[in-house]
Parts: structure tokens; sequence; C-alpha cells
């Protein structure tokens, strides 16, 4: 008994609200970390301006093509990665098992790292500052003796929050409060992603949109403080001489690649709850630009920042000769300035040059001090962290700064979850009576269990491997196989007229070309150049290790052989999905081929997709 | 009478040359950095604040030990440079040339050195004696560990969100049931027009089938 005849789109699939929820939702998905706290970094090490050329080059041929084609393939098939790419050929589903592997593990250690910001956020409420001052040693004659030789920032980070163990292969103990900060960074992943895209797209609003807020306020407090100037000559000189390394071209490009979440699968589940009749070109464009812009507008405040931070550096070691130059020699209070340091320091030199030479004064160089550049979490644990306690007004520049880096882990945290969420409702894990709610609450607690081993006491050591290794290399061979696969196997011809159905226009030459032959090309060198580059050197890692000689240094230490076999792994367990399934189809098909009764796989299309 | 008490001054002069000089024993040096502590409120380091220092010094002997008879007189100062620092000893009340000992100076400005401080608008860094070590303040903790309030505070909005977005999951989810079967309710009265797929009005007698059994007995009651 058949009631109402089926229209097309009413599927019982979820839908965005409008497409503003969609876009944003891409956005905040390619907007992460990322953007802030590595970005900058490249920029600054890679010879300032001039690493926009090749990161506009990698942008136009390398990541507008691929984030294009993602989207396009999820609005057209109107399934997760791995329903999608099923679709398009069974010999081709591993790449989407792949995609979702990845999710997975990189949700996994993705959730930490915003365990550490809530940490730091919820620390934020006091006054003073927790990691602004050593705590005392046991017979308070003292500071605390790790604290004194490093710094306050490190101390905090290293023991109060991570309490580091010397080694990986020490696992030390869990920690009970990253435990329940983990558990909170859980639940509100929970909170947001309950009902799939129903949620989190009215989360999307907030989380997508505060970071915004943030960095203006930041770059308006950074562009009045002393030294944010030379900060931001520092960044945006260009330096066109470091465009004749290689490595920069490839950073350039694996960060564009890294940076929009390509080959997640997230960027499909997103797109497959699109009408079928939307302007995927146009999204991909401004998904991609708005990504590129955000990163040259966060790394505005970070330099000015960081600039501030290296000058009051400066001023403190200059202020500290000055004080021993006054105490040796009785002269009056300020009458050696910053200004007239100099000329004292050579008068003095040519008197007294013994006395001065005892004295063992630091030399001061400002460009010392700003060329200390960090990426990753030592930039905002440790480095921004330092330069707040210097602001005035240090908690409310902390809290603000914190919930900046959670929303914009979260909204990233939100793309990955779809990524994994998506495909298993499509496989009908759970059956369909059971309420959407049971799949992404089951999903949460393993992935909360699971993440409990980073909050060990090596924990912050496993999440640079994941980090390296499952979040880096999988998504180059992913993003390798989808493009190959839409180009040669589902072939250019039908993908043209699938996208002119959607869009409406003809498929512009930029794509075709892109498509069949630059992007593949660009992905295969990069993945080439990023494969010989990391097996260069030995798998390294620097630990903290109090007892070590060179402390405060980091020492640097080689990965046992098990932890190797475990990078290997990480590596290798995505990628090797790609040639698993396409064996185990052709090993069925060979099977199936002795049967007569074999029927042809039906031809698939965009425009019949809803029938 | 004039020479008797000249050379009486210059032998306490002297005496006092011999006590008071640097790194000379029981000697401590001070250094006092007014212009990095007040800023524009500095003022100037002149005979009346040294009197003043003498004075504290002074009562910081007698706070110490309730036997001290020490004077301000009892108190020397040397060496006072532009920067500035100064050597000062206090020496023995009852016997004039010698010093007191270090130790218990020591032990007396650390007793007051709040009161000292306070009494140059300075601090402990700002004023330095620099031999004597000041005991740090332990930070100040509360009670209840300011993180653990916030963390609750996070928690109670997260877990209440959950909570309610759960049960209007499975309100709307009973709505949605009891709504199905009102739907289907309403269906089957519908329905009931229905023979077998067939609407009655659309019910062809041309196109129906005759059934042989009853068309049987027909024939037999007309042939009567």
């Amino acid at each position: 008994l058949s009631a109402a005849p089926e229209i097309p789109k009413e599927d019982g699939r979820p839908k965005w609200d409008n497409k503003f929820q969609y876009i944003l939702s891409c956005i905040g998905f390619a907007v992460g970390l990322g953007n802030v706290w590595r970005f900058p970094y490249l920029c600054q090490i890679h010879g300032g301006g001039a690493f926009l050329i090749p990161y506009f080059i990698a942008l136009v041929f390398e990541g507008i093509p691929l984030l294009h084609l993602e989207l396009a393939l999820g609005q057209c098939l109107r399934k997760g990665s791995i329903g999608a790419w099923n679709t398009i050929s069974p010999y081709l589903g591993g790449v989407g098992v792949g995609s979702w592997v990845v999710s997975v593990l990189v949700s996994l250690y993705y959730n930490t790292v915003l365990t550490w910001v809530m940490w730091y956020f919820i620390n934020s409420f006091q006054e003073p500052l927790p990691w602004s001052v050593c705590p005392l040693n046991e017979n308070r004659t003292g500071f605390n003796e790790e604290c004194y030789e490093s710094t306050a920032v490190n101390y905090f980070w290293y023991r109060k929050t991570l309490n580091i163990t010397p080694d990986i292969a020490e696992s030390g103990t869990l920690q009970w409060w990253l435990i329940l900060c983990l558990a909170t960074c859980w639940a509100i992943v929970y909170l947001c992603t309950i009902r799939g895209i129903e949620t989190t797209g009215k989360a999307i609003y907030v989380t997508a949109i505060f970071p915004y807020l943030v960095l203006t306020i930041f770059l308006i407090q950074g562009l009045t403080l002393p030294g944010a100037t030379d900060g931001l000559i520092y960044l945006f000189t260009p330096n066109l001489n470091t465009l004749k390394n290689p490595r920069v071209w490839l950073d350039a490009a694996t960060q564009i690649f890294f940076s929009l979440s390509l080959a997640f699968g997230g960027l499909i589940a997103f797109a497959s709850y699109n009408p079928t009749k939307n302007d995927c070109e146009k999204d991909a464009v401004t998904v991609a630009i708005v990504n590129s812009m955000t990163s040259l507008y966060a790394s505005i405040p970070v330099f000015s920042v960081l600039g501030f931070k290296a000058t009051t550096a400066y001023w403190d070691c200059l202020d500290r000769n000055i004080i021993s130059i006054i105490n040796e020699f009785d002269l009056p209070e300020e009458s050696i300035m910053r200004q007239n340091y100099t000329s004292w320091i050579s008068f003095l030199n040519s008197s007294y040059p013994e006395k001065i030479a005892g004295l063992k004064l630091k030399s001061c160089n400002l460009q010392e001090f700003l060329d200390q550049s960090v990426s990753g979490t030592g930039l905002a644990f440790i480095v921004f962290t330092q330069a707040i306690i210097l602001m005035p007004g240090s908690q409310a520049w902390a809290i603000l700064f914190f919930i900046m880096l959670f929303s914009l882990g979260l909204s990233s945290m939100f793309g990955n979850i779809e990524g994994v969420f998506t495909p298993l409702l499509e496989l009908r894990i759970i059956p369909k009576s059971a309420p959407k709610e049971l799949l992404s609450g089951i999903i949460c607690l393993i992935s909360f269990l699971i993440a409990l081993c980073f909050t060990l006491g090596s924990g912050s050591y496993w999440i640079d491997i994941f980090d390296r290794y499952g979040g880096s290399v999988p998504l180059l061979v992913i993003a390798f196989f989808e493009v190959i696969g839409v180009a040669y196997t589902y072939k250019i011809k039908r993908f043209s007229k699938d996208v002119e159905w959607m869009t409406g226009r003809k498929l512009n030459l930029y794509w075709h070309i892109t498509w069949r032959f630059i992007s593949p090309l660009l992905l295969l060198i990069v993945f080439m150049a990023f494969v010989t580059l990391q097996m260069q050197k030995p798998p390294s890692y620097t630990a903290w290790n109090p007892k070590y000689e060179g402390f405060p240094m980091k020492e640097e230490k080689v990965y046992p052989p098990w932890v190797q076999a475990i990078c290997v792994l990480l590596a290798a367990l995505p990628c090797v999905c790609v040639p698993l399934v396409a064996l185990f189809h052709l090993v069925k098909q060979k099977l199936r081929s002795k049967d007569p009764s074999i029927v042809p796989p039906e031809v698939f299309s965009c425009q019949g997709a809803n029938s | 009478m004039l020479r008797a008490s000249l050379l009486i001054l210059s032998v306490v002069a002297i005496a006092h040359a011999e006590l008071c000089k640097p790194d000379a024993q029981n000697a401590f040096k001070v250094r006092i950095s007014i212009k990095t502590a007040l800023g524009d409120n500095a003022y100037a380091w002149d005979a009346t604040e040294e009197y003043l220092f003498k004075a504290m010094v002074a009562f910081a002997m007698r706070r110490y030990s309730s036997k001290s008879r020490t004077q301000i007189s009892n108190v020397l100062l040397c060496n006072v440079t532009d920067r500035v620092s100064f050597w000062f000893v206090v020496t023995d009340s009852s016997k004039n040339v010698t010093t007191v000992p270090g130790s218990e100076v020591e032990a007396a400005i650390r007793m007051n050195r709040n009161r000292i401080n306070n009494a140059f608008l300075l601090s402990d860094k700002t004023l330095q004696f620099l031999k004597i070590t000041s005991t740090l303040s332990p930070p100040v903790e509360p009670s209840t560990p300011v993180w653990l309030i916030v963390f609750g505070v996070v928690v109670c909005l997260s877990v209440a969100g959950i909570v309610f977005l759960i049960v209007s999951g499975i309100q709307k989810h009973k709505k949605k049931n009891k709504e199905s079967t009102e739907r289907e309710n309403l269906e089957e009265k519908v329905e009931v027009t229905l023979e077998n797929g067939i609407p009655c009005e659309a019910l062809d007698l041309k196109a129906g089938h005759i059934n042989g059994v009853f068309a049987a007995d027909d024939e037999r009651f007309t042939s009567l």
C-alpha cells in the first residue's frame, strides 16, 4: 500500500536550514587552529610577504579544485564519504573508508588539544594568572627548581597541565584534571552534534563567527601595543630569496591542503545535505578564499603580540644590564636610559673594560628576540600566554583568547564528527527506529574512552605522533585517489554534466585542466617530496627532561622501534584501505563472474540520483 | 677646653671612620631606588632622609631586643653615593667603640622590614639590604581553587543542554509517533471506501468478473 507518489528531495534526509548555515559550517570546518598557529609561523620563517606567492599559487591550483570536487561530489551523490565512493565505483569504496578512518583518528586527538585549551580557559579566571608566578619550593626559601630554571609559563604548561614524562616510553599516570576537562569537551561536542546537522547548524552560528570578533578585538589591542609595528614589519617584509628553496613551496602546498580540511569526508558529508540544485562552484571558491583571508587576518594580531613580546623581552634585557651597570658604578638612577645605553656602554668599555667584563652583560638584540619563532601548541600555550601576562587586564585577554581557540577547534570538530557520523548513519549500524542521539552518543563515548590515553603523562608526545603521521600523509594519498577516481573512473565528461546540472552553468576550462592534470600531478609531487623529507631524518622528538644537562632546552630523542611501528601503522592504515577494498571487490567480482546471471553496474548520474 | 672638645670630636670621628667603611665588620650596604619605586612622586635623598633611616634602624634594634638602648647617634652612615647607596653600622650604646654583631642587626631588620619599607614608601626590591634576604610570602590561595568553580559551571551548563535536547528529542519522537498513528487511523477510514485497492466509484460492473457459484444459483431461480 503506497500512499503519496515519491517527491524528489523528500527522502527524509536532513537538510540545512538555509544556505548561510552550510557555508558557515564549511568555513568553520576549514578555519581551525592551524590558521592561527601555523600560517603565521610559516609566513615568518619563509620570508614574510614572499610566502604569499607560493601560498596563492597552491590555493589556485590545488586548494580550490579539490574543494570544488569534494563539495560537488557530496552534493550530487547525497551520501557521506563511504556511500558516495561506493556509488561512484565499488572499487573506489576504499577511498571513502580511508577518509572515515582518518576522521576517526583526527577526532580522537583533536579534542584533546581542545582539552588543553579548556584547562587554560578555566584557569584564566584567577588573579594573578597561574602561569605568571613560580610556586615556592617546600621550605619556602626560594622558587620551585624546575620552574626557576625554565620560566613560569613553561612550568605551568609542562608540569601543571601535561605533567609530562621525560620519555615517550614512560607512560606516567592518568592526569585527573585532564580527564575532567576531556569529559567536559566530549560532553560539549556531544551537545552540539547530538542530532547531526540539526544541532551543529545552530551551534555553528556562534562557534564560526565568534573567533572573528575576538580576532578583531585582538587586532585593535595588538596594534596599540608597543613593538607591534616591529613585529608586523618583520612578518611582512618580503625576502624573495627564500622562494628558491623548494621547502617553501612544499610547505605552502601542504599548508593549503591541510588548512582546507580536504579528504576528511566531512566536506562531502556537509554538501550531501544540500539541495542538488545549488551552486557548488561559487561555494567552493567562497570557502577557500575566506579560509585564506582568515589566515592572513589572524596573522596580524598574532604578530603584533609577538612583536610586543619581543620588544618587552628586549627592554627587559636592556634594563637588567642598565641596573647591573648602575649598581656597579654607583651612578644615579635614570642616568642611563635605553636610548643612550649604547653610548654609555662604549664609554664605559673604553674607560673600565675589566669592570664591564666582570659584569657578564648579555647582548640584547631585538632581531634575536623576533627570530624566536614557534608554531603549534608552543605558540598558544607558551609564547602567547607569556605575552598576555604583560598586557594590562591579562585575565580578560586570556579568557577571550582561549574561548576563541576553543570555538575555532570546536567548529573543526563538527566537521570531523560529521565525517564519522554520516557514513555510519548510512551504513545502518544502528536500527532505523533507534534515535540519532544514540549513535552520536556512542561515537562520543567510545572516542572519549580511547582518548583517555592522551591524558597520560606521555600523552602530548602521542598527539604529536598522531598529528605528524595520522593526519598528514594519508590525507595526501586519499585526495590523490579522489581526484584520479573522479577524473578517470567516473570520467570528467560525466562529472561536468552533473556539475552543469547542479550549478546551471557550463564547466569552466580551468576546472577541466586542474581536475584532469594539474591537481593530481601536484598532489603526487607534494606526496613524494613530503615522504622524502620525512624519511631523510630519523623520526625523533624533543622531550622535556628536567634532569637533562642542557635543561631548559628540550632533549632530542629518537623514537623506540615499537613507537616507529605505530607511526607507520597510523600512516598506512587509512591508505591501505584503498587497495584492500578494491581487492575485495575484485575477488567478489571474480567469484561472481563464474555465475552467468551478472547484472552490469547501473550507470549513475546526478539527475537521476533522487529517483 | 676648646682643644679638649676638638680632640674628643676628632677621636670620635676617627673611631666612626674606623667602624663604618665599606666591607667593614658588621656593616651592611643599603641600596635605594626611589625613582624606580615612585616615579614622578620621588623625593630627594638628603640629610633629613638619612636621619629618618638612622631612626628606623634604631627603632628596629629596640623592637628586636627590649634590652637595647640604641640611639640615633649609634647608627653610623658612610659612603653615600648618587646611586643612592651607602653603608651603615650600629655601634653598641654601652661601649662606644664596638659594633653590634651583624647577626643581631640582620635579625632586627628582618623582623621590622615592613615598617622600615613603609616609612620610605618603598618595597623589598627598591630598599635593598644587600646581605639580608627577605622571606618570600606565599601566594594567596583561596580555599576552593577558582578553576574548579568555573569547571563546575561549564559542566552544569553542558549537561543541562544535553538533557534538554534528549528530552525534547524523546518528546518530538512521541509526538511524531502519535501523529503517525492518527494519520494511519484516518487513512484506514478513507480506505474503507476502497475495495481491494479499487475505489468503489471506479468499480465498473462491466469490468467485473461474474462469480460462477452465484451465477449458477441465479440461473436456477430464473428458469422457474
